[in-house]
């Protein structure tokens, strides 16, 4: 039936067509293929980003699009990398990605090793864990705003009839102390049950015949867990910290509406710094070549750690 | 075949011609943009008079406070054709006039013997003006706006409260006309039993993300001798922004923000501050007059309950309140100027502006203003005329934003976040504002 359809199209074609088609080799035609997508993709991605370098070694204004742009050559780099604010917002993000990676992978692993007991129910208890990770982060922003509200949010009771102090005393999103945490239990309930997919996948491919030979050499349950779970799942839970780590260096959503980045600068990461001065301050130069050096240092960090991933999953 | 072909092309041509008419009609249309308000709505039904007059039909485009700024500076600095008509906020008009957004409007104004000295001279100057207090006009001030406050006349009227605060504080509980005397009201109803209810002292502004922080600090910091730059050497700013009377109106406001305000108020600007007074949690609140319609009207804390009271004197007697409020402008890359100057014209109109001021909008003309009966029209008709009478703007600069940005940041790192002291963020704010000027090349 295909071969009478493909013969039924070849006798239709028009022969100088026909000519030409033949005339194309396969790596012709696969250019021909993907090339709507490389150029979709050279259009949206690369562009933007050489369009980006160029802008950052200038005074462009977004705003002002009648004025001169001049060339300030390394100036815009030098002021960043000289901007205490800039390194304060620097280790904010830093404080945040560490805390929420660490929390997200204990819990995260925890979870998957409990899931992967297979007891009764587990598929229903999954299902449920993963339902925070389904949410719009911006729904998810706005109700922890509500819990955390000291006159009328859940969490201030609820850690006040554990603590016994006035739920009024506890300001999540006003305290400076507090206000970082805040966000980062939300990151953390909201991301835990990716990590815990990832690991529960890690934890699924050990072969069961490796335990039994554990059991014959009659390893302990803590031998077992030192010596096979974990060394076998550990490319999984490097990969999962990977996957959360750059997407927590870009963190601007939940922080966004949890504390706009305050109170004062005390939760002001990155993204944060670097909306506020391309969209509000219309530092577009100064922002670009910004944008510049956190894709620059995601880049490197993530380089060196998918080298070392490698050696991991090489032993 | 014939009759058929014949058929076809009238059906053709009456589709088309009908198109032609409706899209004709639609040509006229013209869209307005503005903030998403009370306000706003009045401004929906007032133009129902200008379509019913011209034949013109008004859409509108309005957008939430929040992102008011971002959504329509993008439009306009993209020459987008979206808004034919802008009432824009008025520290734009220094950039808008500069990259030539808004159409200017002097010749306009000669022709259809608009006279800027028909309105009030404040608003003038905030909203039509670029460079300030030339006759270069960008915008026909359309909508007055200024900070004041309301308080609960209610509560300050129960006589065992007024015993009590003036065997404490030795004077009458009433509305506070000096900044002291508002924080010691402030002070005697936080955390105070009312109705079986806690309530708290005041909700002032303290929005991080916007101009909130911004606008309620320059309300106080006014009173208290700050001044943006050297009078006799503009951008002068060492010594004025950062002057001795200026730290202590800083430190005035963190400590109104620390003793005084409703747990959690540490992202408060005008939604939060109408949820705080509407809900019975605060005795008084700081905002912008366009509130008061609504706080008047409300069934809970309006009518008798509800007072209101002029921006308070700092401790030498200087009393200033924070300008809002905005103009109407002429879009430059609007494909209908001429209609949309048609709007302007009819929006000046006497009638159209008394009608504007008894449907919620503010008008800031003088033969509404001033008319004997206005004073009586609405129980925060004073308060509004007094207020307008001691207004006073922040930068209305090219660079307004970066400028905004700086003291968002200066302001509440000191007074949310108690970091550092009210000096070091005025001095980091001299610093601040002279890079930016010094980027600008006015420095």
């Amino acid at each position: 039936m295909l071969n009478r359809t493909a013969e039924n199209v070849a006798r239709a074609t028009p022969e100088p067509l026909a000519r030409k088609v033949r005339g194309i080799s396969d790596k012709g035609l696969a250019w021909l293929f993907i090339s709507p997508t490389i150029l979709l993709l050279l259009a949206i991605n690369i562009f933007p980003l050489f369009w980006a370098i160029y802008l950052s070694f200038t005074n462009y204004r977004a705003n002002r699009p009648n004025e001169v742009v001049k060339n300030l050559g390394l100036a815009n780099y030098q002021r960043i990398l000289g901007d205490k604010d800039i390194w304060i917002a620097m280790q904010t993000t830093a404080h945040f990605v560490f805390w929420t990676i660490l929390l997200q992978t204990l819990i995260g692993f925890t979870l998957a090793w409990l899931i992967d007991r297979k007891f009764r129910g587990h598929a229903f208890w999954t299902t449920l864990i993963l339902v925070p990770m389904m949410l719009s982060p911006a729904v998810v922003g706005n109700f922890w705003r509500f819990l955390y509200e000291p006159q009328i949010g859940l969490f201030a009771y609820a850690i006040s009839f554990v603590t016994r102090i006035p739920p009024t005393d506890i300001q999540m999103l006003s305290n400076v102390s507090l206000a970082p945490w805040s966000i980062i239990i939300v990151d953390t309930w909201m991301w835990t049950p990716y990590v815990m997919l990832i690991c529960l996948a890690g934890l699924r491919s050990i072969p069961e015949y490796i335990y039994e030979a554990a059991e014959v050499d009659r390893a302990s349950n803590w031998r077992q867990f030192w010596s096979i779970t974990l060394p076998m799942a550990l490319p999984f839970i490097m990969l999962a910290v990977l996957f959360r780590g750059i997407e927590n260096f870009k963190m601007f959503d939940m922080v966004n509406l949890l504390t706009g980045g305050g109170p004062g600068s005390t939760t002001e990461v990155a993204s944060i710094t670097l909306k506020r001065q391309a969209f509000e301050s219309w530092r577009t130069g100064y922002s670009s070549a910004f944008a510049i050096i956190l894709f620059v240092a995601v880049f490197g960090l993530a380089n060196i750690y998918v080298k070392a991933l490698n050696k991991v999953k090489q032993r | 075949m014939k009759s058929s072909l014949k058929l076809a092309l009238g059906l053709t041509s009456a589709i088309t011609a009908s198109t032609a008419v409706a899209n004709a009609a639609h040509a006229e249309d013209l869209t307005l943009c503005w903030a998403a308000w009370d306000p706003a709505n009045a401004l929906v039904e007032l133009s129902k008079d200008f379509t019913k007059e011209t034949g013109i039909g008004m859409k509108f485009e309005f957008v939430p406070w929040t992102n008011y700024a971002d959504r329509f500076l993008n439009e306009l600095n993209s020459h987008g054709k979206l808004c034919d008509l802008i009432i824009g906020d008025s520290q734009w008009i220094g950039g808008a006039a500069e990259n030539g957004h808004y159409v200017k409007l002097n010749d306009f104004f000669d022709k259809e013997k608009i006279s800027m000295d028909d309105f009030v001279p404040a608003t003038v100057v905030g909203y039509s003006e670029w460079p300030k207090n030339t006759p270069n006009y960008w915008a026909l001030p359309a909508m007055g706006d200024v900070v004041g406050w309301t308080y609960r006349k209610d509560w300050f009227s129960k006589p065992e409260l007024q015993k009590e605060f003036k065997e404490k504080y030795g004077w009458d509980l009433g509305p506070p006309t000096t900044f002291d005397q508002l924080k010691q009201v402030a002070e005697f109803f936080q955390k105070r039993e009312i109705d079986g209810k806690t309530v708290y002292g005041a909700s002032i502004y303290t929005e991080r993300g916007s101009e909130g922080i911004t606008m309620g600090a320059m309300d106080v910091l006014y009173s208290y001798g700050f001044q943006y730059e050297n009078p006799k050497k503009p951008y002068e700013m060492e010594g004025f922004v950062n002057s001795d009377k200026s730290v202590k109106g800083l430190e005035f406001y963190k400590a109104l923000y620390d003793c005084c305000t409703p747990p959690g108020a540490s992202n408060s600007y005008m939604g939060e501050g109408v949820d705080a007074f509407k809900s019975g949690q605060v005795a008084m609140h700081m905002n912008f007059a366009f509130t008061w319609p609504g706080l008047q009207k409300d069934e809970n804390v309006g009518g008798d309950k509800i007072g209101y009271f002029v921006n308070p004197k700092g401790p030498d007697g200087e009393q200033f309140a924070q300008l809002g409020g905005q103009g109407i402008s002429v879009v430059s890359y609007s494909d209908k100027q001429e209609a949309a100057l048609k709007y302007i014209k009819w929006f000046a109109n006497k009638d159209v502006q008394a009608k504007w001021w008894s449907l919620g909008g503010y008008s800031c003309l003088n033969a509404v203003v001033k008319d004997p009966k206005f004073p009586a029209s609405q129980p925060y008709a004073q308060t509004f005329l007094d207020s307008m009478a001691i207004v006073k703007d922040f930068w209305a600069e090219p660079s307004y934003a970066p400028l905004l940005q700086a003291s968002q940041k200066r302001f509440h790192d000191y007074v949310v976040a108690g970091q550092g002291s009210a000096k070091d963020a005025l001095d980091g704010l001299v610093k601040d504002w002279t890079q930016v000027f010094q980027d600008d090349g006015k420095m």
